[in-house]
């Protein structure tokens, strides 16, 4: 069975709402890759040298990353060789085969889910540099788990940027749930501390954990990201179940960086990739997927509240590939 | 992670050409694969890459660099002068209009960092050119975006126009401008929300905006992070609105920042400025040049002397520049400078700046925070005066004792003694590379 079919009926167990989700917030994406691809294909005939640095130069420019590009490259060539492919046509397949490959590697492929604790508190927190949207995920984090039946509590640990506890706030009023805070300038582990209690004392199931935005070259503020994380260990041993690095779709080969930092300073579990819809990008997920292994869980493809979507890599690759798909579909109709 | 400079990238092909004595046309190929590699991984967007290798290569494959002795050096020359060509001139200034109040308008994508460029950009304003702005609040999506521009107008003590969440962007834009007309401030900063360059319902608000304010200047405020995408979003604004400038966000983080050289490429719109940290006074001039280096991994040469420049003073600067240059730098001065450096600002991004530091032995991963530099305080003051002069007579039993002084290890006492002796070497390497001032760098691998 062809890998596109397979990749059909994967998707095809899930709802069309979710899957139109993808597909739409992905059109930038998808539209920039297809075309791409399917102009490289038509204009050349044989799969040859130039026909591979052309593809990848597209990868390039989707952020897929030099060393990831460099790879994939490599094994699309020996494929090619192996399966004795000349049609650039028949590569296409090929190629989004490799890239959920990249993906998964030798993992299983399900969806990673958030670690929630069923009868007990979940800390979940919450880093990243400034500006990729760590509030707004909270926000909208908050709204899901609440629409689940669950009982939401936000830590407002950003205590240093101007009107980040305000902006908190409007959010824990829109999504109905309670915020925790102290003043701006207060120390950030003080106000998870709070947090914690008062998520304790209320039975809460999940607390939300906001921090303040910080560049990961900053080693003062990076072990003050390890301290708020060693409070929230000491106060519950599991605990924090979740730390979600949040980046930013449109940022370049700098956000392995951040990876890598991150993941030293707060043992990052997953990843929330935002402002997917806005950028003809997000092929740092492969990046990061392939070099750092670390999990995508959610991606945000818009800006409303229902926007922000549990990752999953079949329907990534469905919306960046569907187009292709349903043409190669129609030729193998036509032979 | 891979994430070498040129400099790197290109040791291993000149190792291969230095035994040959010629530099053939395969050996100009492979170096410039390894430019090309630099400069996609710097995020420079890669039709960029695609131009700018057509023209290294007919300069590199020109008598220029295979006749040169050193050929790897030339390769890096021809990179930094067409990245500088590219990079264009320094252009700080900002518009004044004939008639006051100047209008200023800040445009960008979300979380580019807009709302804190436009505090700091009124700081500028105001602690420069000695002007009186008036910062206008025009984002009402984002929420608490206002408190935020408000709580840094309190920060500042600078008045802030706002009109609440409900209003119209473009009403609260002209209003603002009738009141600093009234209250006379010469300058109007309008902090507008983020938008993503597609949104045609939220450009075309920016163009309304655009008509009736009549601005001075725009800006178009741009995360030094962002990848490929740079380019389009650059355009996309630039198509719209006709921007006047960039500029460039979190450029302290280490990011190489390539997106600043597709911009300037795609848009021809000069970068006038860049934010340099989260404190309100650190948004800075661009430095073209300086760009060009940091894209290369060359290290932030310039920007340092100018920082020591302005920190040190300048006839102790001048005295220490002649022990560097003649290798007669101790332990004396050190600790001297040290106090010096403290006032420069955190000593990591001052070695980040450094050409090569990052592949110096022990430099690479060393994280220097204070405490380390009151550590290295403590074994200088536990050294004798003969030894700080000359630190080759400290043997096995005075390192005992330093480090017991000192409440280190005798480690510790080597680690420092070994940093000493390559920082000289460096030292050396840096200020006779300045003689020639324009003549490019010595790098350590040539």
């Amino acid at each position: 069975m062809g890998f596109f079919k397979k990749l059909k009926e994967k998707i095809s167990t899930q709802t069309d709402q979710v899957t139109d989700k993808f597909k739409d917030g992905l059109t930038k994406t998808r539209d920039n890759f297809t075309s791409k691809v399917n102009d490289l294909v038509a204009r050349y005939r044989k799969v040859d040298e130039e026909f591979f640095e052309e593809l990848e130069e597209i990868l390039i420019s989707a952020d897929v990353g030099v060393e990831t590009v460099m790879e994939l490259i490599e094994e699309l060539e020996m494929e090619v060789k192996r399966q004795n492919i000349q049609d650039t046509e028949a590569v296409k397949e090929v190629i989004s085969e490799k890239l959920v490959d990249i993906y998964y590697g030798d993992d299983n492929e399900s969806v990673e889910e958030l670690n929630l604790q069923e009868d007990d508190l979940t800390v979940i927190l919450i880093v990243g540099v400034n500006g990729v949207g760590k509030t707004t995920t909270i926000g909208k984090l908050a709204h899901q788990l609440k629409q689940e039946g669950k009982s939401v509590l936000l830590a407002a640990g950003d205590t240093f940027r101007a009107g980040a506890i305000d902006q908190l706030d409007v959010w824990g009023e829109r999504a109905d749930v309670d915020v925790i805070k102290h003043n701006e300038g207060s120390d950030p582990a003080a106000v998870i501390y709070d947090g914690i209690q008062a998520a304790k004392s209320r039975g809460a199931d999940v607390l939300l954990c906001d921090t303040a935005g910080r560049l990961q070259n900053k080693v003062n503020l990076m072990k003050e990201l390890s301290k708020v994380k060693k409070v929230i260990e000491r106060e519950i041993p599991q605990a924090p179940h979740e730390t979600l690095l949040v980046l930013d779709a449109t940022t370049g080969q700098n956000a392995m960086s951040q990876a890598k930092v991150f993941k030293e300073a707060t043992d990052v579990s997953g990843i929330v990739l935002t402002k997917l819809d806005g950028t003809a990008r997000g092929g740092i997920v492969l990046a990061i997927r392939n070099e750092l292994d670390i999990p995508v869980k959610y991606v945000g493809l818009g800006e409303q509240i229902t926007d922000l979507q549990p990752f999953n890599a079949h329907q990534f690759v469905y919306g960046l590939f569907g187009d292709l798909m349903v043409e190669s579909n129609e030729s193998e109709q036509e032979s | 992670m891979a994430f070498e400079g040129l400099a790197e990238r290109l040791q291993g092909t000149i190792k291969k050409i230095t035994g040959k004595g010629k530099v053939s046309e395969a050996d100009v190929k492979e170096m410039t694969r390894e430019v090309r590699l630099a400069l996609l991984e710097a995020d420079v967007n890669f039709k960029v890459v695609k131009d700018l290798i057509k023209r290294i290569k007919e300069r590199a494959v020109g008598q220029e660099v295979l006749e040169s002795l050193t050929p790897g050096q030339q390769v890096i020359k021809v990179v930094k002068e067409e990245l500088t060509e590219l990079m264009g001139g320094e252009q700080s200034k900002i518009a004044v209009a004939n008639k006051p109040p100047t209008v200023i308008m800040m445009v960008g994508l979300q979380g580019a960092g807009k709302t804190t460029t436009t505090g700091k950009l009124a700081n500028l304003l105001r602690k420069k050119y000695n002007r009186n702005p008036l910062l206008v609040a025009a984002d009402v999506y984002r929420p608490a975006a206002i408190d935020q521009l408000e709580t840094l107008g309190t920060q500042l003590d600078m008045p802030v126009y706002s009109k609440g969440t409900d209003a119209n962007p473009v009403d609260i834009a002209n209003e603002a401008i009738d009141k600093a007309k009234e209250e006379h401030h010469d300058y109007v900063i309008i902090d507008t929300a983020g938008r993503l360059h597609v949104d045609e319902d939220l450009m075309g608000e920016l163009q309304q905006i655009k008509e009736d304010t009549n601005p001075d200047e725009i800006f178009l405020v741009v995360d030094a992070m962002t990848g490929q995408d740079a380019v389009n979003v650059a355009e996309s604004f630039d198509e719209q609105l006709d921007i006047s400038g960039v500029v460039l966000t979190k450029l302290d983080g280490d990011t190489r920042g390539g997106a600043a050289l597709s911009i300037r490429a795609v848009t021809g719109k000069p970068v006038k400025f860049a934010g340099m940290g989260e404190k309100l006074d650190q948004l800075e001039a661009f430095h073209p040049d300086r760009m060009a280096s940091r894209i290369l991994g060359m290290g932030d040469v310039f920007s340092l002397i100018e920082k020591a420049e302005a920190e040190v003073d300048e006839k102790k600067a001048k005295e220490m520049q002649d022990k560097m240059r003649s290798m007669s730098f101790t332990f004396e001065d050190f600790l001297e400078q040290m106090d010096q450096v403290k006032n420069m600002g955190p000593l990591d991004e001052l070695i980040n700046m450094m050409p090569g530091a990052n592949k110096m032995k022990g430099m690479k991963n060393l994280q220097v925070d204070d405490k380390q530099l009151s550590h290295i305080e403590a074994i200088i003051q536990s050294m004798t005066k003969k030894e700080r002069v000359d630190p080759s007579i400290i043997n096995a039993s005075r390192k005992k004792r330093i480090a017991k002084g000192s409440g280190t290890s005798v480690a510790q006492v080597n680690r420092l003694l070994k940093q000493f002796d390559e920082m000289k070497k460096m030292m050396k390497q840096m200020t006779s590379s300045k003689k020639g001032k324009k003549g490019g760098m010595n790098f350590p691998f040539m």
